[in-house]
């Protein structure tokens, strides 16, 4: 492979590590939002003898916590999440969990329930940001169909690390917004598929479930109505391109995750050849909280209101001092997203260099990039002359911003990044993760990779930024899903961007000094930065 | 030699066909399940779940190719994965693999002399917040250091010890 060897790592200097916390366990409280300077070290906690299952860390990722919030903001989504055990059904219920569900499904019409989910205008939540009462409108089923319910819960987007905080600290608001959907659109049936890698989160629904339907609040009368609801969780092995939303239907089926020529939308031919609504996990956790405030209150929370309506989580990660998943109003700046909720830039001597904005196949945004809106009727005119990085993030100002919001998952890269070597890390990616059905995304996604190497290697040309940009353009557009633009976007908006760099790779090569990792080997050493 | 469930997985696997319309939606999950009893997903294997979902053989080879957690050859005790993707990249995800295949002994894609550990490079594993991390049989390990590294390798040997 490409993985050209760095001075070996002596085991013998390891200092003790670590300006990072150490793990914490669901129970404890956020960590406070002052910075943590880079050298402060905190002692690491040792790993309790004789327990191999590393509990805290895979249930409670560190930084899931709430973050310095704007006054008065109160969390919706994650509002139970540090509250210890609040993935047990009896704590969840003690602070509101199924209060909604029960008075949605014995008080409310699935007209009303709809109504209130378009009202909110709730943007999908994984990546594609289709409002999801209008796909609940694509609904039509035939006679003798029956319609389903599936929770995309694959998370596989690189930088996106969101909803797996829902399953592991929350999982009773996701099951409650199953039930409230499977009534509002007349599904009986809903399976959960999520990522084998995430074995600890499966096993936490699992349990979750399981409570549930002990109480009966899934299964055949959920709350006494009878509409019954059936809710199973379905294990995945491992493909990025099954968070696409027929490839995860190809794969709940038993089959190869391979993406289906649409038409049909799953709206019309889903599961099983019947309709289906493919959500997010996130989309769904916040369906209890929008009918509780009403669709249109809840769309006001947002910043961006009416058009994107709510709150939403937001990742960081990267160079920045407390990655983590934060609880914000939609329509927060990236400029806030880093310093306020991330904690600001990792070194405070290395100023950031550019941040992909939502998952990695979104384009980059470089924050000494203007935007240039100077015609009045143009959506980002308000920004004219500001940063990249000032608009809001939203799904269409992103993509007015010629970039997507996509899983609203930051990846923070500071001044050491070599942009090529990032490009070159995530072209990888994509290679490993084409399901080779279409001949542009198998093969071009290979030569991305090949013609990366030899630049990298400094056996490139500059022709090689052009023949770069050539692959990536006939990709686009070619092949049955999005996977191709996906990974065609970023490289151009890498190319575009940080043209110099690529030319100046492609002349010289990247060297060991400049590859990105290089930089963050202290952090691991302990030594000086 | 033919392959045979436990009595115990056999039930997994009733509970598991009972979840959906058809017979051939439950191969994932109880690949799953056979991969979990014998570590890997062998030709016998294969043959089993073909007879059991009614499917041929090819149908079922093709699944367990396409994913990468299925493992078509005999891997170590435990298996770690190196997550590699950018965010775990930019917080030293490569030192953290090369640690390990100083520690224990080859190259990511190999197994120790002592069959305890196989180590592969992944691709994103959903923890850029905690990077780096590497997964390790079902279980994640966060915000990772070298130290903490050779604590989890001790932790896992020893685990293997007392059993």
């Amino acid at each position: 492979m490409s993985d050209e060897k760095d001075p070996p790592s002596d085991a013998e200097d390891v200092k003790a590590a670590a300006e990072k916390e150490a793990p914490k366990p669901a129970a404890e409280p956020a960590p406070k939002p002052t910075s943590v300077a880079p050298k402060a070290a905190t002692p690491s906690t040792p790993p309790k003898a004789g327990s191999i299952a590393p509990k805290p860390s895979s249930i409670a990722p560190k930084a899931s916590s709430i973050a310095p919030q704007a006054t008065g903001f109160k969390p919706l989504i994650s509002a139970r999440y540090d509250i210890p055990d609040a993935h047990k059904l009896e704590v969840a219920e003690r602070h509101g969990a199924y209060k909604v569900a029960r008075r949605a499904l014995m008080g409310m019409t699935p007209e009303k329930l709809k109504e209130e989910v378009k009202a909110a205008s709730i943007r999908g939540r994984g990546g594609a940001g289709f409002p999801a009462g209008v796909k609940w409108g694509f609904l039509n089923p035939g006679e003798g169909e029956q319609v389903y319910l599936v929770i995309n819960g694959d998370e596989s987007e690189p930088g996106t690390f969101k909803d797996r905080t829902i399953m592991n600290l929350d999982p009773h608001r996701l099951i409650e917004g199953i039930l409230i959907t499977c009534y509002a659109i007349g599904a009986h049936r809903c399976w959960i598929y999520v990522r084998g890698e995430l074995a600890h989160s499966i096993k936490i629904l699992d349990a979750a479930l399981e409570e549930a339907r002990k109480k009966g609040y899934v299964g055949a009368r959920p709350f006494g109505k009878p509409h019954e609801i059936e809710i199973f969780t379905h294990t995945g092995a491992g493909a990025y391109i099954c968070g696409e939303e027929t490839g995860l239907l190809n794969s709940l089926e038993g089959r190869r995750g391979e993406p289906r020529l649409k038409p049909p939308f799953p709206a019309i031919k889903g599961a099983f050849d019947m309709p289906t609504i493919v959500n997010n996990i996130e989309t769904i956790a916040a369906v209890p909280d929008i009918i509780e405030m009403g669709g249109e209150s809840w769309n006001k929370l947002s910043r961006l209101s009416p058009g994107d309506g709510g709150t939403r989580l937001y990742g960081i990660s990267g160079h920045v001092k407390k990655p983590g998943v934060y609880e914000a109003p939609v329509g927060i700046s990236m400029r806030d997203l880093i310093d306020e909720y991330g904690g600001g830039m990792l070194h405070d001597d290395r100023p950031l260099k550019g941040v992909i904005p939502g998952g990695s196949s979104t384009p980059v945004l470089r924050p000494d990039w203007k935007v240039d809106a100077p015609n009045e009727d143009h959506p980002l005119h308000k920004w004219h002359g500001m940063s990249e990085i000032d608009v809001p993030m939203g799904v269409d100002t992103y993509r007015a911003l010629g970039t997507m919001l996509g899983t609203c998952c930051a990846i923070v890269m500071d001044s050491s990044v070599n942009m090529v070597e990032a490009t070159r890390n995530l072209m990888r990616f994509y290679k490993h993760e084409s399901c080779g059905q279409c001949t542009p995304c198998r093969e071009g996604s290979g030569w991305l990779v090949d013609v990366l190497d030899q630049i990298c290697s400094g056996k490139g040309s500059v022709e090689d930024v052009e023949t770069l940009a050539d692959i990536a353009n006939n990709m686009m557009g070619n092949t049955i899903c999005a996977f191709a633009d996906g990974t065609a976007m970023p490289l151009l908006g890498m190319v575009q961007k940080y043209r110099e760099e690529f030319v100046e790779a492609a002349k010289a090569g990247t060297p060991l000094d400049v590859r990105h990792d290089a930089s963050t080997r202290d952090l691991l050493e302990g030594a000086t930065a | 030699m033919a392959f045979a469930l436990t009595p115990e997985r056999e039930k997994e696997v009733d509970e598991l066909l009972s979840r959906y319309p058809t017979k051939r939606a439950a191969l994932i999950p109880i690949l799953w399940v056979c991969q979990r009893q014998i570590g890997w997903v062998s030709p016998e294997v294969i043959q089993w779940v073909a007879d059991r979902l009614e499917l041929t053989t090819a149908q079922v080879k093709g699944v367990v190719t396409f994913y990468t957690m299925f493992h078509q050859e005999p891997v170590g005790e435990n298996v770690i994965w190196v997550c590699r993707t950018l965010s775990c990249d930019l917080r030293g995800a490569k030192a953290i693999q090369e640690h390990l295949e100083g520690k224990l002994g080859c190259h990511a894609g190999g197994t120790s002399e002592d069959g305890k550990f196989t180590l592969l490079k992944a691709e994103c594993l959903a923890a850029c917040g905690q990077a780096p991390m590497v997964q390790i049989n079902d279980d994640y390990h966060e915000n990772l250091t070298l130290e903490e590294v050779d604590a989890i390798l001790d932790r896992y040997a020893s685990e293997e010890a007392a059993q």
